[in-house]
């Protein structure tokens, strides 16, 4: 076996391109594994601890910089060799122009000269440029829509002032989704459009929120990411407050859900002084915690899309009432068919907030979780590649997605620990989230499909939930379908399956 | 240019400027929505001081 790297000097391309060369490297015969992505200073950091660089005697690969491109690859030397000599030909450009097309413009401003129209900039650059971008477009009159993440917290702070200043917002950064005028921006899914306004500080809570109320036959007007950060006290909630403002004056607009993690205690004064002046009717959500005289609201995000639906005069649906009773009875036939010594629930989570819902439904119940993202009083997971007893884990975590594209696209690091886990005697239930949308997998749970075989054979109950509806391109009714043929049991929210799981851990009695 | 105030974005058809993924900007495109996509590098050689002095100047 042999590692051999390729380095492209001064040659840009994005992370979910460079993802794609990689994963068709990999699928060649005798190539073990193979990362294509920019030289930056924590990638080269992390494809030396994988064993590249020949312990700094690469001489190219030492020099190279955030500018140049990085393809390593390790394998049979004959295959290896065989991938290196058409290295190019895997970096040769998948994005031609169309032909006859004008040449694309180099900058956000040349881009605004180009179209006056342009009204939202949706910024992806690595997290050491966002920033630079986002005033850029900022300058040029432009809202932004900031996905990337690692911008500092000063930046973030300076951005979104001056974005206040000129009459404009700041979505982010770190923002993974957005509903603007009927466009479904980031990871969104396709969801009809309704009464319901989300202003939100999860990505992922507002695609199970905005799914859930598609599922429910109602839809949403706008959904306003702001990115996670912005409820902190040192934010100061500015964007959530200027989403609130929009969706007070936007006409189709009936109720407004706010979603996120707990606000920081000066935020939530300011936030809810704004929220009690709303004109309409507001459903806030943070988890179970930040609810008090001063803002009032719900702990899961089921709840939240009941309420919504109920204030904007429409019917709850039956799949949103999971009933105790049944969950009760369901998770008892599935401890009797459990071998003994089994007694922990293990999650892995695509979705960073329903990790955090999922910790807040087992505190609700008195069990403690290990979890390398804990909500306030669970405990941290200090090594996230280990699990502890009960352990949730947010696979979307910088530690996870460093030089690597988020989980919802790239399913590799999930389906190692799943194979981990396997081999663990002492795992009872794997709680798992899929999410659907136009950037993520094409098919998330064929990405798993072989680990969830693997962990029912071993006789570990899989418990799972889809994040999506049936109009998303990998649709809901066909992820549900595969799960269930595996052998998972499959929850209607992510919310239920974490229920279920409550009520596994507590029959288990294992954590408390 | 004037910028355009939120509340009026969300009543409107937003056109967008697409700026790192490309596949962020082709899934709104696929969808119905004008994108225009920046050809983006990192600025001065991924020189971040050399990039903010030229902001600066320009």
């Amino acid at each position: 076996m042999v590692r051999k790297t390729a380095v492209r000097k001064n040659r840009y391309l994005d992370s979910v391109f460079l993802m794609l060369v990689a994963q068709r490297i990999a699928s060649q015969p005798g190539i073990h594994d193979a990362s294509a992505m920019l030289a930056t200073e924590a990638n080269r950091k992390l494809l030396a601890g994988m064993g590249y660089g020949d312990d700094g005697k690469d001489k190219d690969f030492a020099a190279a910089g955030p500018n140049d491109l990085v393809l390593a690859v390790e394998g049979d030397a004959a295959a290896v060799d065989a991938v290196m000599a058409n290295a190019d030909s895997y970096f040769a450009r998948g994005y031609a122009a169309e032909a006859g097309s004008a040449p694309e413009p180099r900058s956000i401003a040349e881009a605004v000269t180009a179209r006056p129209e342009s009204s939202v900039a949706v910024i992806s650059v690595p997290g050491e440029y966002a920033a630079r971008e986002a005033r850029a477009a900022l300058r040029a009159g432009l809202h932004v829509f900031l996905f990337s993440s690692n911008v500092s917290v000063d930046d973030e702070l300076a951005l979104k002032r001056d974005a206040r200043d000129r009459g404009l917002i700041v979505m982010g950064p770190d923002c993974g989704t957005g509903y603007l005028g009927g466009a479904g921006i980031g990871f969104a899914n396709v969801v009809r459009r309704g009464p319901i306004g989300i202003v939100g500080a999860s990505g992922t809570g507002m695609q199970e929120f905005a799914s859930l109320v598609h599922r429910a036959g109602s839809g949403i007007s706008n959904g306003i990411g702001t990115g996670s950060r912005d409820p902190s006290d040192a934010i100061g909630a500015i964007s959530t407050i200027a989403g609130v403002d929009a969706l007070e004056s936007d006409a189709a607009t009936k109720v407004i859900a706010v979603i996120s993690k707990p606000p920081g205690e000066s935020a939530i004064a300011v936030l809810a002084e704004r929220l009690r002046r709303c004109k309409k009717p507001v459903v806030t959500c943070f988890f179970g915690e930040g609810h008090d005289d001063r803002i009032k609201g719900v702990s899961t995000l089921d709840e939240a899309v009941g309420a919504a639906l109920v204030a904007a005069g429409e019917k709850k649906p039956q799949f949103l009432e999971s009933e105790e009773g049944a969950l009760q009875r369901s998770a008892s036939s599935e401890k009797a068919k459990l071998q003994p010594g089994r007694r922990y629930v293990r999650g892995f989570f695509a979705g960073g907030t329903l990790c955090y819902q999922a910790q807040s439904i087992f505190r609700r119940a008195g069990l403690s979780v290990y979890s390398n993202s804990p909500l306030h009083g669970m405990k941290e997971l200090t090594d996230p590649y280990q699990s502890r007893e009960h352990t949730f884990v947010d696979m979307g975590a910088e530690t996870f997605v460093h030089g690597r594209p988020h989980p919802m696209i790239d399913a590799t690091l999930r389906r190692r620990r799943l194979e981990q886990e396997a081999r663990d005697p002492s795992v009872a239930v794997i709680l798992l989230d899929f999410v659907l949308g136009s950037i993520a997998s094409a098919d998330p749970v064929s990405d798993l499909l072989g680990a969830i075989q693997s962990i029912r054979t071993m006789g570990i109950c899989v418990a799972a939930s889809v994040c999506g509806t049936n109009e998303d391109r990998q649709s809901l009714e066909m992820q549900e379908r595969s799960l269930r043929r595996a052998g998972a049991m499959v929850f209607a929210s992510s919310a239920q399956a974490a229920s279920f799981c409550r009520e596994a851990a507590l029959l288990l009695g294992g954590g408390e | 240019m004037m910028p355009m105030k939120l509340e009026d974005l969300l009543r409107t058809k937003p056109v967008f400027v697409n700026v790192g993924v490309r596949s962020f900007g082709d899934s709104l495109r696929e969808a119905g929505y004008q994108v225009i996509h920046v050809d983006w590098s990192p600025p001065a050689g991924g020189d971040q001081k050399m990039a903010e002095l030229l902001d600066d100047l320009l």
